[in-house]
């Protein structure tokens, strides 16, 4: 009740009451770290833009802890309210591996290389989940956060980039697990991993990323002006596992592969059968997807830089 | 005087109507067939208008400039192009024609707990919002305790904020906002939720932001009380093209004039069962009478009547108004429990109407408007009409008329001592 009336006279005193002393506590702290504060001091001039735009790195620069703050919250919320909480990111691509070893190893009888199935199925699920869970992620980006883009400035890139990013991270837990079972299997054989593994997947993961981004980028600025590619999306992604050799063997596809290295994430999972499990590669097949890839990614760039100024007008 | 820190000219936005505007934004198939309808008019030659929509100019040669440290205030109806132009300052939309400069950092809010996470705790959203306004990592960390302090939901700062009520969402919200220290500050009507003690507090924080470092600040607000208080100047916006320019005072009393041909002694109000509670519709009338009035003497009395419809019952539901001169100053508040405290408590669900009777000789000669709304503790206006209705007062006896002042009460000169005899 007495919240009450204290809101009502309050209501009334806006008006004309200088409004003081309650607040002149908080005030007290004045501030003189003011210079150093926010954004850089700058000028900004707004005007139309039309065409090609640049990337402003040094913008993307100045705001990088806000791309920290993206990642950290799609990470952070991702498991709550979970029982199980993080270890899902365990449990996620163990099941998957079990599911992918039952139904295309056991039940399909696809080759493995000499490898047993769940390690090599394993070398392309790693890339593979990377691809499609941030294509899909940062496809749905930019429509999943329109209040974002109604209601304030910030580079418009860190959205979907943010979105994919997440996935590293997952690909990196996935990839703990994974190095143990190898590192088991090696054991077990009284082999050894080959040296060049690391520095293959040095290429290979940001190549990953290039690949993601080369369709997630343009396909999240496409879903701002017609929600159709949200429905279009998830088919894409699909059609895309059956073209990449993600539970086969690259080398079925026999002569079709220049057709299907223009498919990405194609010679890019065969690179890293090749980094991780030292099968023959293709390396034909790597120079075409790695060129689409940068390709794509170039493009999608430029169209969501060129579009981004009617994101908001449209979201 | 120094350089000016904000620069528009010409300023355009133009939208296309049901491309834009539209519910939802163009089907795939509409495109496709656009494009062919166009490349069919390149090959036989055909050279078609293209067939848009009809267009609209949310904003139209607006220029001006606001030298460092001016609080300005934006004034005009819905519609009228205020949060499309703070929009293009904010740099979110692209105006169409035109050039804006800003010379320093610009801070926007046009929401409360823009990037606010349902999932995330007061403390992540602290860092999370911080961060989306512009502040560094650095400066939230050394503002954190004041943050927590301004809020005052210090117990619940690592409960997820989908816990919080919508009274602590709005406080943690706005003690991130207050905190900004951007040599520019863009304000949109963000101060109309949120209980009226916090905005008060708010309210208090910006204007000491701005006195106390020369901010700038562009400010919307429908509260022409909180607008006259913290402007110095005022720029009316009609139809996207500013007005008037110049004193706060001018233009508040501009944009309530300009408006009173909408207004009149009788408004009613769209029905919107989205809304808890809202006003069905209010009347000003004489006493005894049954037909709207606008003019009164200040020697009579006159009925405001007001009719809610309550549609679930919700503790802590206010309706209130208040009464407002040409100036935007609020000279009279008044709520349903002010004759009876216990009233919200017997309120049930259905359409209740109150007849308020205006004692003669309250208020000084001129013409009100009145603001009508529906409140509740903690959360905010549930239905809130500005300037809906109008009465004007007249004194009737020359001698009383063209006094100044808010009230025309007549004081007892009471004679208790003279020299002379009577």
């Amino acid at each position: 009740m007495s919240t009450n009336t204290e809101a009502t006279t309050a209501a009334v005193e806006l008006a004309d009451s200088p409004l003081v002393s309650s607040i002149a506590n908080i005030n007290n702290e004045k501030h003189d770290y003011s210079r150093e504060s926010s954004r850089e001091a700058s000028e900004v001039v707004i005007r139309p833009r039309t065409g090609w735009i640049a990337i402003d790195w040094r913008e993307m620069w100045t705001y990088r802890e806000l791309f920290y703050y993206l990642v950290m919250r799609d990470v952070s919320v991702r498991y709550k309210q979970t029982v199980l909480g993080p270890a899902w990111a365990v449990i996620q691509p163990l099941l998957t591996m079990i599911i992918f070893t039952v139904i295309f190893g056991r039940g399909l009888e696809i080759p493995s290389e000499g490898f047993p199935y769940p390690i090599f199925v394993f070398a392309g699920l790693l890339p593979w989940t990377l691809f499609s869970q941030g294509l899909s992620a940062s496809a749905l980006s930019l429509v999943n956060q329109q209040q974002l883009l109604t209601k304030v400035y910030f580079p418009r890139l860190f959205v979907p980039v943010a979105s994919a990013c997440v996935f590293l991270i997952d690909m990196a837990v996935s990839a703990g697990i994974y190095a143990v079972l190898f590192l088991f299997f090696h054991a077990t054989q009284g082999t050894s991993p080959s040296w060049w593994t690391l520095p293959m997947l040095a290429y290979l993961v940001p190549m990953t990323m290039v690949a993601t981004l080369g369709m997630g980028l343009a396909l999240a600025a496409l879903t701002v002006f017609y929600r159709d590619f949200k429905h279009l999306v998830p088919f894409l992604v699909q059609i895309l596992m059956y073209v990449s050799p993600v539970f086969y063997p690259a080398r079925l596809v026999k002569d079709w592969w220049p057709i299907l290295a223009l498919n990405p994430m194609f010679g890019i999972i065969d690179g890293y059968r090749y980094a991780i499990l030292g099968l023959p590669c293709n390396p034909g097949a790597l120079a075409i997807s790695s060129a689409t890839a940068v390709g794509m990614f170039l493009f999608s760039l430029f169209y969501f830089r060129k579009t981004e100024r009617q994101f908001a007008d449209f979201a | 005087m120094s350089e000016a820190i904000i620069t528009a000219d010409r300023l355009g936005k133009r939208y296309i109507l049901g491309e834009h505007l539209g519910s939802s934004p163009p089907m795939l198939r509409e495109v496709v067939a656009h494009r062919l309808r166009e490349m069919r008019g390149l090959l036989t030659g055909v050279r078609r208008e293209k067939p848009r929509g009809e267009e609209f100019w949310a904003l139209k040669d607006v220029s001006f400039e606001v030298r460092p440290g001016e609080v300005v205030g934006l004034v005009g109806r819905n519609g009228a192009g205020k949060s499309t132009l703070l929009k293009v300052l904010s740099r979110i939309v692209d105006p169409t024609t035109g050039m804006a400069r800003l010379r320093g950092r610009v801070a926007s809010l046009l929401e409360v707990g823009t990037g606010f996470h349902q999932e995330l705790t007061g403390r992540e959203n602290i860092y999370m919002n911080g961060t989306i306004l512009g502040m560094r990592k650095a400066e939230i960390d050394r503002k954190f305790d004041a943050i927590v302090a301004f809020s005052e939901i210090e117990e619940f700062l690592d409960t997820p904020v989908k816990r919080y009520s919508s009274g602590m969402y709005v406080r943690l919200a706005f003690a991130v906002a207050a905190h900004l220290e951007p040599e520019i500050l863009i304000v949109d009507e963000v101060l109309a939720v949120g209980d009226a003690t916090f905005q008060k507090k708010c309210l208090g924080k910006m204007q000491d932001v701005a006195s106390g470092d020369g901010r700038t600040i562009l400010f919307v607000s429908h509260n022409m009380g909180a607008m006259a208080q913290l402007c110095d100047r005022g720029i009316l916006l009609e139809h996207g093209r500013i007005t008037a320019d110049g004193p706060v005072r001018n233009a508040i009393e501009k944009y309530l004039q300009a408006n009173a041909d909408h207004r009149s002694a009788r408004a009613t109000f769209p029905i919107d069962p989205s809304k808890a509670s809202q006003v069905i519709s209010m009347e000003i009338r004489p006493v005894g009478g049954d037909k709207p009035t606008v003019q009164y003497s200040c020697d009579e009395s006159f009925v405001v009547r007001v009719e809610y419809e309550i549609r679930s019952q919700v503790g802590g539901t206010r309706f209130w108004f208040t009464v407002l001169n040409l100036e935007g100053i609020r000279v009279f508040f008044s709520e349903f429990r002010d004759a009876d405290s216990e009233i919200s408590t017997r309120l049930k669900p259905g359409r209740h109407t109150f007849e308020i009777t205006f004692p003669p000789r309250l208020l000084a000669e001129g013409t009100y408007v009145i603001d009508v709304a529906v409140d509740r503790e903690f959360v905010g206006l549930i239905d809130h009409h500005a300037n809906c209705c109008e009465f004007t007062l007249r004194d009737m006896i020359p001698q009383r008329t063209d006094r100044p002042g808010f009230f025309s009460t007549l004081l007892p000169w009471k004679l208790v001592d003279t020299t002379a005899a009577l």
